[in-house]
């Protein structure tokens, strides 16, 4: 009797040869089980820089002084800031900084060098885009140091008795956007796209194969339908599930979190449905593509994983190396949290939205063309 | 007349990779007919169905299927067809009405409500309207899938294995509906592995490993096969089972209930096998070769001719 209920060394092996024959069968599962770890390497080893440096910065300088030309070597030699053009108006810099085209505007103010050497302690401002506190806050620190550290040289004669005070010129910082770097600001609309493309991608990834693995797409195919209008009526519904995340992630960055809410809202929904059907037709093409609902789950995770990772949610976007920002370009969701932190937090109207617009929609796009292709209105 | 052939194909012929899974199949199928499809498992009887209502694409062959081509007109053909799977197809977390409405609007009828009503009242469903497909046992899962795939009113059916898993009662009034609908001008093309279902078809058609091996009226099958069976009752048949089958012209000796059915299609050679046995306490009589006989033989000689 006693002797029914011991361990069976066999019997536990039967199991284990069982499972790695299964597991040598589902070929996908085995890709992506190895290429998720070799992806998070790569990413976290390579890619990702929570110190982000060589920030492009936008340059208004108004004199050209010995001085002027000093600071502006000793803030680019701190390695933080890269001066990527030179701007000649006020708004031509805010503009800049509104298309994120630069993260800073550094404002060098007339007869700087003339108000130094009089020891009139001259301003220089530095305008930040500080939608996300991580990317800007270590460059920012570094600055004063910089700056002050630069001009030791020139503090001799009347000038010594700067050196031991505040510094010789007055730096004043402008946090754009954000300007108590509050990480919620950031996060919360960020949010938005990160739960619509985690949630978008995989139902509708499930979507197709489910009909697939319950023998539901047999009869489909016999009866008069044609790809678009399975592809699409799958789509709608989904699309509507998106909006009520919209609605809800909105509702709450209003009201618990007190995301400011500059730019316009219906922009803001025209802009969520680009993105929502990019996330829909990018699952619908995985659906097309796994066998079952399990593959449709993890390629829905592959693509996810370096989505969330690359576009700039988790880590700032421009502390990635060039290699990385490229791929980080392809995926919606990048655009997307540009075009809602730009809109929520910035102000940003349809002009700039759409500079990000299109890449997301030529995304969809592609992956719907993609995913019309692969859908076959046979079982062959 | 192309008219009175609601399936007339030439040359139908299918390939996965290497195995030719339909080779050559001609096939005509009267309006109004009911035609047994059999053959064993994996004998191409499932891509053949396919390939008439434009599910496969077939790698050779031509004909017409209700007047149309099947080969480019199998979006036409569609809509004028029902397809009932093998495997329950429909929507198990749909409740049955849910289901026949969904089909009825891929099928654009104008009349859709009355359709359903309609299908679900003449199908003995309405009662069930508002259960879920899933819930439903296998003879009512089979009712669902025969009123869903016949709510456009189809003029030709395609049944694959319709009746797998139903109970002997509810297969048979699966049948005497069949008969009525076929009365009603409806064609038929079923495959089935039942004998009893076989004798109920007007034709019969089977095919083995894709290949046709014989069509004709079940008498005409039973004919063609030229076997003569012999029914033996006494005891420790197991064993005169296995000497008889030792001896040249015994082909097949197979138990039913009490008796043993020897079977060969010579009968000279069948006769003089059995004749040694034919004392007490053996009683032999002869009886008609069943369906069931012919195939086997049938399967058995192909057998040997694929080996030769």
């Amino acid at each position: 009797m006693k002797k029914r209920h011991e361990f069976s060394f066999k019997r536990f092996w039967a199991m284990v040869v069982k499972e790695f024959i299964q597991m040598r069968r589902d070929r996908v599962t085995f890709a992506i089980m190895v290429g998720i770890p070799l992806i998070q390497l790569i990413l976290f080893g390579f890619a990702i820089n929570s110190d982000p440096k060589h920030l492009p910065a936008a340059v208004l300088q108004a004199d050209r002084g010995p001085q002027a030309r000093t600071i502006l070597q000793a803030i680019q030699n701190s390695s933080y800031f890269d001066f990527v053009r030179e701007v000649h108006t006020e708004t031509e810099a805010h503009e800049a900084l509104a298309r994120g085209q630069v993260q800073f505007v550094i404002n060098i103010p007339e007869n700087f060098s003339r108000d130094f050497l009089r020891g009139d302690r001259p301003a220089v401002l530095v305008e930040a885009d500080a939608t996300d506190p991580a990317a800007t806050g270590n460059a920012l620190s570094s600055l004063t140091n910089a700056v002050n550290g630069a001009l030791q040289n020139d503090l001799k004669g009347p000038l010594a008795y700067l050196a031991g005070s505040d510094g010789p010129v007055d730096l004043r910082i402008h946090a754009k956007y954000n300007p108590e770097a509050i990480t919620q600001y950031n996060i919360v609309p960020g949010l938005m796209g990160v739960v619509l493309t985690m949630t978008m991608v995989m139902i509708t990834g499930l979507a197709i194969t489910r009909e697939r693995e319950r023998g539901t797409m047999e009869n489909l195919l016999s009866m008069p339908t044609r790809p678009f209008e399975v592809l699409l009526g799958k789509i709608i519904p989904y699309i509507l599930v998106g909006y009520v995340q919209v609605g809800l992630i909105l509702f709450a960055a209003q009201l618990i979190f007190n995301v400011p809410m500059i730019g316009s809202l219906p922009l803001l929904l025209v802009v969520a449905l680009v993105f929502i059907a990019a996330n829909l037709a990018m699952g619908i093409t995985f659906s097309t593509v796994a066998q079952n609902q399990l593959q449709a789950v993890q390629m829905a995770f592959f693509f996810f994983l370096p989505s969330l990772l690359l576009s700039g949610f988790m880590f700032p976007f421009r502390g990635m190396p060039v290699w990385a920002q490229r791929i980080g370009e392809v995926f919606p969701l990048t655009h997307f949290l540009r075009i809602v932190r730009g809109i929520l937090l910035k102000g940003n109207g349809l002009d700039e939205v759409v500079r990000e617009l299109w890449q997301i929609a030529l995304f969809a796009t592609v992956a719907l063309i993609i995913g019309v292709k692969r859908y076959r209105q046979t079982l062959d | 007349m192309t008219n009175d052939l609601a399936i007339d194909v030439r040359g139908m012929t299918k390939r996965f990779g290497d195995l030719t899974a339909v080779n050559q199949i001609d096939l005509q199928v009267h309006t109004g007919e009911i035609c047994g499809f059999l053959g064993p498992n994996g004998s191409g009887k499932t891509t053949f169905i396919r390939m008439l209502c434009g599910l496969l694409r077939p790698d050779g062959g031509s004909g017409t299927c209700l007047g149309l081509d099947v080969i480019h007109e199998s979006e036409l053909i569609k809509r004028q067809v029902g397809y009932m799977t093998q495997r329950f197809s429909f929507y198990e977390d749909l409740s049955i009405a849910e289901n026949l409405d969904f089909v009825a609007r891929l099928y654009s009828m104008k009349n859709r409500r009355e359709a359903v009503s309609q299908s679900l009242e003449r199908l003995g469903l309405a009662k069930r309207r508002n259960q879920l497909a899933g819930e439903l046992s296998g003879g009512w899962k089979q009712r669902l899938a025969l009123a869903a795939c016949m709510i456009h009113q189809p003029r030709l059916l395609l049944l694959d294995e319709p009746t797998a898993g139903v109970d002997p009662k509810a297969r048979r009034e699966f049948w005497e509906e069949i008969h009525r609908l076929a009365d009603e001008g409806l064609t038929f093309l079923i495959a089935t592995h039942y004998m009893d279902e076989a004798e109920r078809c007007h034709r019969l058609a089977f095919i083995l490993y894709g290949d046709l091996l014989v069509t004709g009226t079940v008498s005409e099958v039973v004919r063609q096969s030229n076997l003569t069976t012999w029914a033996v009752t006494g005891p420790d048949l197991m064993r005169l089972s296995e000497r008889l089958l030792e001896s040249p012209g015994v082909e097949q000796a197979v138990a039913f209930g009490s008796a043993l059915h020897v079977s060969g299609d010579d009968q000279a050679a069948l006769d003089q096998a059995i004749a040694p046995f034919r004392t007490a306490p053996y009683e032999w009589r002869r009886v008609e070769a069943g369906l069931e006989d012919v195939f086997i033989h049938l399967m058995e000689k192909s057998k040997g001719g694929r080996s030769s």
